[in-house]
């Protein structure tokens, strides 16, 4: 079977891996481009959200290159990406596609349907549930491994000394994971990486700003919808961490154990779930705040109802924690210079708070 | 005398300031950018260098706006910053007791909240209007009334009519069909104005701590309708500063200064570069999927400069 799926980051690579270790054709979508974007606009509902669109360009672009089956995830609670599946799934029915599609919901919540969905994938080439399983665990690695290899450069790049050398490494790092197939090669492969990224020539005597990302999942991973902001920021000299990535690296990296800690920290402002990653958004803040970072950029698709109600939240924790908020929304604009605007006065004002309070410590 | 010039290229306007050493205003200048930012700096460069008295050296150079990166191209600038900053700058230099500052262009609306002199917080418009020069420009042209004389039609209307503020064009048609229904101009005028700061408020504004003094600039700032709407809405004084159209200009010269300061040397080009012959043109690199646009700006039929695209390619080709 030729199956396709959303294109988020640097997930694909792992998805790829994990089609075709279970014997189908990957076909992997495309990076959203300008085209993606006219594509998904021009079939979709107008007042769907950025990610609804740029999903609907890249199934679109998929199909066009022979995809028969969409995997996709669907979601629970007040967001509507929930139904952005079967609704996705009903387009390409009306524009007379064949294409199928198969909306993976959480399997702790839905069981037996989630297994129903695995099997239909492992029947046609006769896999049985215990192999699934080892080419389940290894994709999830190199799912791992492509987190902690990009987060390691949002480290680097504000050091780096000549501009664009990172991305050029973190690329060539890409292509290494994608090509590592068995489970030690990928751990060396992980490692090789480390190491050319530790070979860039920095300059340690930069003091970086550093700047928490938060936001709406997909926006906040797909450099496209972005405006490669982390990149952006990290040239701008700006270290930036998010704790939204696809395998939880932060959830086994950082200090906090994700989910439950997150909702602890957000408690005081929010106690229900608004959908999406709006929770998070409010408690990252508090995190990030706690450990001294000097800002927080929130990513937002235009009329996302949980990054709305987490951003009149965030006015309150801003002035409580005294920490800086900034909040893009990202809609069909592919114009650089307005996000670019922003971010540099962003920049300017975490500068000259953070001089202002070393003038003061003094 | 040393001068510094500061250049705010905008959407809708081009200005140029001249300051001197001690922090006075030489000269300065507000010309419409007309879509074509390579002919309104050159413009510009044109008429202040006649404004300026003869014993004026320019010592340094600062661009913002829109246009901040290709000005500095052509000028030759020692700084380049973008316009929240420098108006930031320019606020807390000409009015230094402001906390909090309303500014409103062409294209853009911020709010900039100064505490000491330091900027402690901002928004900017992102996806909607809210209420931007542009579109108070296009309903004058459309009630055929000179932009000029817009605010004070506001002040002459003894009441208001109510006008839908958040979107631009549906506030064009509910202004028409007020129009059609036999409301006086003077009224839905000053209606115009109240939507906009309306909606300027909760959409910028939404969540800000608003502090006296208040002070409102940029170019929608010489509408004293506008200006009377804020003082209503806020119920507090909002003051107009008098460079209030060209204060990314002022602080993008006395960004210039303090560079200059630091350098020692300016990289300005000199007026001359007036009547240089500048050519801008782009191309869609076919690289990879991300097909940037790359913008090429030449000199004398020669590539001076590159930018667009995201991986540096063409930026940082050597010219």
């Amino acid at each position: 079977m030729k199956i396709t799926f959303p294109y988020m980051g640097t997930s694909h690579i792992a998805f790829k891996y994990l089609i075709e270790s279970l014997g189908h054709q990957a076909i992997v979508p495309p990076k959203p481009s300008k085209r993606t974007l006219s594509l998904g606009t021009q079939h979709s509902p107008e007042f769907a959200c950025l990610p609804f669109k740029l999903l609907m360009g890249n199934y679109l672009e998929a199909i066009e290159q022979g995809a028969e089956l969409i995997i996709t995830s669907g979601g629970i609670g007040p967001c509507r990406a929930g139904y952005y599946g079967v609704l996705h799934q009903k387009l390409l029915e009306d524009m007379g596609y064949p294409t199928r599609m198969l909306v993976f919901e959480s399997p702790f919540r839905y069981p037996l349907d989630f297994f129903k969905k695995v099997k239909a994938v492992l029947a046609p080439n006769k896999i049985g549930w215990l192999e699934f399983l080892g080419h389940y665990k290894r994709a999830w690695r190199k799912l791992q491994i492509l987190d902690e290899v990009e987060a390691a450069t949002y480290d680097l790049r504000p050091f780096e000394v000549h501009k664009g050398e990172t991305t050029k490494i973190f690329n060539h790092c890409l292509t290494l994971i994608d090509d590592a197939a068995a489970r030690d090669e990928m751990e060396q492969v992980r490692e090789e990486s480390l190491v050319l990224l530790r070979g860039i020539a920095l300059d340690r005597s930069r003091k970086p700003l550093k700047i928490g990302i938060i936001g709406e999942i997909y926006v906040v991973l797909e450099p496209f919808a972005n405006f490669d902001l982390q990149v952006t920021l990290g040239e701008m000299g700006v270290i930036t961490q998010r704790t939204i990535y696809l395998a939880g690296w932060a959830k086994e990296n950082s200090s906090w154990d994700g989910e439950k800690e997150v909702k602890e920290a957000a408690k005081p402002y929010l106690k229900e779930m608004i959908g999406g990653h709006g929770i998070n958004s409010v408690g990252d803040t508090v995190h990030y705040a706690r450990r001294g970072f000097h800002g927080v950029v929130q990513l937002a698709p235009f009329t996302c109802i949980p990054e709305i109600v987490a951003k009149g939240i965030l006015n309150k924790v801003s002035q409580d924690m005294a920490i800086p908020v900034m909040t893009v929304f990202l809609d069909e604009q592919t114009g650089k210079a307005g996000v670019q605007t922003r971010l540099e006065a962003f920049v300017d004002l975490l500068a000259q708070k953070r001089e202002r309070m070393e003038e003061m410590a003094i | 005398m040393k001068g510094f010039l500061g250049i705010d290229v905008g959407s809708v306007s081009t200005n140029v300031v001249v300051l001197t050493e001690n922090g006075e205003i030489a000269a300065h200048l507000y010309i419409r950018t007309r879509g074509q930012p390579i002919r309104a700096v050159q413009e510009g460069l044109r008429q202040i260098e006649a404004m300026l008295p003869a014993d004026v050296e320019i010592a340094g150079v600062g661009t913002t706006g829109s246009a901040r990166n290709l000005t500095a191209v052509l000028v030759g600038a020692d700084t380049v910053k973008n316009e929240i900053t420098a108006h930031a700058v320019a606020a807390s230099f000409l009015v230094p007791e402001a906390k909090t500052i309303l500014e409103i262009g062409g294209q853009d609306s911020k709010i900039i909240l100064l505490r000491d002199g330091v900027v402690i917080d901002f928004a900017m418009n992102t996806v909607c209007a809210a209420g931007t020069g542009s579109f108070l420009d296009q309903q004058a042209s459309r009630l055929n009334i000179p932009i000029e004389e817009f605010g004070d039609l506001a002040l002459q209307a003894s009441n208001s009519v109510r006008i839908a503020g958040r979107c631009s064009v549906f506030a064009e048609s509910d202004m028409i069909h007020k129009q059609q229904l036999g409301h006086n101009l003077t009224e839905i005028i000053a209606g115009l104005c109240e939507a906009l700061v309306r909606n300027y408020l909760n959409n910028v504004g939404k969540g800000k701590e608003i502090l006296a003094p208040v002070v409102f600039q940029g170019g929608v700032a010489a509408n004293v309708g506008i200006k009377e709407a804020f003082q209503k809405a806020l119920g507090m004084e909002v003051i107009v500063p008098k460079y209030f159209s060209v204060m990314g200009a002022v602080g993008a010269a006395l960004l210039a200064k303090d560079q200059v300061s630091k350098s020692g040397r300016t990289n300005f080009k000199g007026f001359a570069a007036s009547d240089l012959a500048y050519k801008a043109g782009s191309f869609e690199c076919k690289g990879c999927p991300n097909l940037c646009e790359v913008i090429e700006i030449y000199q004398d039929n020669q590539v001076i400069a590159r930018w667009g695209d995201r991986c540096g390619k063409w930026e940082n080709l050597a010219v």
